[in-house]
């Protein structure tokens, strides 16, 4: 399951793409989002694939890979469709039952499925290319222009680069305290819902215990080394736009142009 | 001192015996890699067994696998008869029969009290109230803890070393037949090693249970067990008495591992005066040896 989770998973391939700033990547996510939401029509969507295909393309990232990413999401997916589907006054045209299918639920139910799929492979293309710290550092770039939460920058981009950094170390400790308690017979795959939530208990509790140790070991390690917060501190790699990055701004703004433009066709 | 015989009272039978055993990690993936190749081995019941290798030999996804958490990529693994991956096999009374105790064990503890904890393993083999009470209470006084003082407490509040003897508690109170730890004296102080050490070497002797330990103590193993076995890439390159493996030290050398330092002083002894014997491995033995030499000289 956690396998199937390609969203935050960096897939390097020394790429155009990769080499970008993450800044550049960043903020075309993000504009990326928000183009997605104002498409109205069938064209905009039509844009939108292009620019996607163009990306994955230059990427050099397998597709099936990318794909992976809406594996996890099919449920979600699903949910809104039928929602959709059902939940639409309008007129009628397939009648189940007591359910009616409207033309208009067609039309939304296949406008969020698709927005949905875009909007995880857009944003999985972004992690997969990016490595958790060029994207940390892309975010307390960014943040930085950001009024209030200027202050914060560089606290927010710490905290999120030591949470990227600890999930596979929490993982193989949740899977050796697995293994462990199963060898004292624990049964972690039977029972029903209250069972196997109390099951979780003999899993839980140590994990905790080790990851309120290792945070307590951490920040000992972190002061000795006399981290006193972002606070006058100087960074050994500063981001720097190149022009790599001027040609990718035009191009994909040249796509969200279009891509907005379609709302009047 | 004459620990090199495997079988008991003559008897020699099979605990388990492993055929063709390999595994390979996320296999058809890029990530790829074999951990275990084709193993072969038979181990004696009521035997001791040292485990060695260097990191990444394949000493854990091989304890692993005799205790069902993993399962063999290709091959068998007999325990007492039973194909322990076979389908008809429950593999919980697989697991009751083989106890295994991980590395550092003592980050298992979960429970508000010391009882409540030892009493895991029993209450998931669904026994009755007071068989678990009885087991409990065994368990704990067999790893040297006093059981009256210690049962009602936290195991959060205990010392290192008292969390890893609950820790084993644990997996003693299900009554193993086969015991199996992973560097159950990784950093413990040398009294609270030597004390891990006793409780495991009076277990096997008193309850005449297998026990496999892994270690990358040579002093360790060469104290307390009766036959080596040796794992480098992923298979088993010596399984043999401790003489016969500690002998080839050049070999053991090669693959990222050593003999007992007590072994190298009598090597470099044996350089200087050729009567002293080079082979040997405990501090004990040693003794003995270096006093010969003395009185040997003495008297030239």
């Amino acid at each position: 399951m956690l396998k199937d989770v390609t969203i935050g998973q960096y897939y390097p391939t020394n790429s155009f793409i990769h080499k970008l700033d993450p800044r550049t990547k960043i903020h075309f996510t993000f504009l990326y989002i928000i183009a997605l939401f104002t498409i109205n029509n069938f064209y905009g969507y039509v844009a939108a694939f292009a620019l996607l295909l163009g990306i994955t393309f230059a990427s050099k990232i397998p597709v099936g890979y990318i794909l992976r990413g809406i594996k996890g999401l099919v449920f979600i997916i699903l949910i809104t469709v039928m929602i959709n589907l059902f939940m639409t006054p309008g007129t009628p045209r397939i009648e189940l039952w007591r359910l009616t299918i409207t033309e208009e639920g067609i039309e939304i139910a296949a406008f969020m499925a698709l927005r949905l799929i875009f909007l995880v492979t857009g944003t999985s293309i972004m992690t997969l290319t990016t490595s958790p710290i060029a994207l940390t550092d892309g975010i307390e770039y960014s943040l930085k222009g950001v009024p209030v939460v200027k202050k914060y920058s560089h606290e927010l981009a710490m905290m999120m680069t030591i949470a990227l950094r600890f999930i596979p170390t929490l993982m193989e400790e949740t899977d050796r305290i697995m293994k462990a308690q199963k060898a004292r017979g624990a049964d972690l795959e039977n029972g029903n819902l209250v069972q196997r939530a109390k099951n979780l208990i003999p899993i839980l509790v140590p994990l905790f215990v080790s990851a309120f140790r290792r945070a307590d070991e951490l920040a000992i390690a972190m002061e000795a080394r006399c981290y006193r917060g972002g606070h006058n501190r100087t960074r050994l790699n500063e981001l720097k736009y190149h022009k790599r990055d001027l040609f990718a701004y035009g191009a994909t703004l040249g796509i969200m142009v279009i891509i907005f433009a379609t709302r009047w066709i | 001192m004459g620990s090199a015989d495997c079988g008991r009272d003559g008897e020699s039978v099979m605990a388990i015996e492993i055929k063709d055993l390999s595994h390979i990690y996320s296999q058809g993936s890029p990530f790829e890699s074999i951990a275990l190749s084709q193993i072969n081995a038979i181990i004696d019941k009521g035997s001791f067994i040292g485990l060695i290798g260097h990191t990444g030999s394949g000493k854990s996804t091989f304890i692993q696998h005799l205790n069902v958490l993993l399962k063999p990529t290709s091959g068998q693994i007999i325990i007492d008869g039973v194909d322990i991956n076979d389908k008809s096999t429950n593999s919980k009374s697989v697991r009751q029969k083989v106890g295994l105790v991980f590395q550092y064990p003592e980050h298992q503890l979960f429970e508000e009290s010391v009882e409540k904890d030892v009493a895991f393993g029993p209450e998931n083999l669904k026994l009755d109230e007071k068989e678990i009470k009885a087991r409990v209470k065994e368990a704990i006084i067999t790893v040297g803890l006093d059981y009256e003082s210690i049962r009602k407490k936290s195991p959060f509040e205990l010392s290192g070393g008292q969390m890893r003897r609950v820790a084993i508690a644990g997996v003693l109170a299900m009554k193993p037949e086969i015991l199996i730890l992973d560097e159950p004296t990784a950093g413990l102080d040398p009294k609270g090693r030597e004390d891990i050490l006793n409780v495991i070497k009076e277990l096997h002797e008193r309850e005449h249970i297998t026990v496999i330990l892994v270690s990358h103590s040579m002093e360790d193993i060469a104290k307390h067990v009766e036959k080596i076995m040796v794992m480098y890439d992923g298979k088993i390159k010596i399984f043999d008495t401790p003489e016969n493996v500690f002998s080839q030290a050049e070999l053991l050398e090669k693959i990222g591992l050593a003999v007992p330092q007590v072994t190298y002083l009598m090597r470099k002894l044996n350089e200087m005066d050729p009567l002293v014997n080079p082979n040997v491995y405990t501090v004990q033995q040693a003794r003995e040896e270096i006093i010969r030499m003395m009185r040997r000289r003495k008297d030239a």
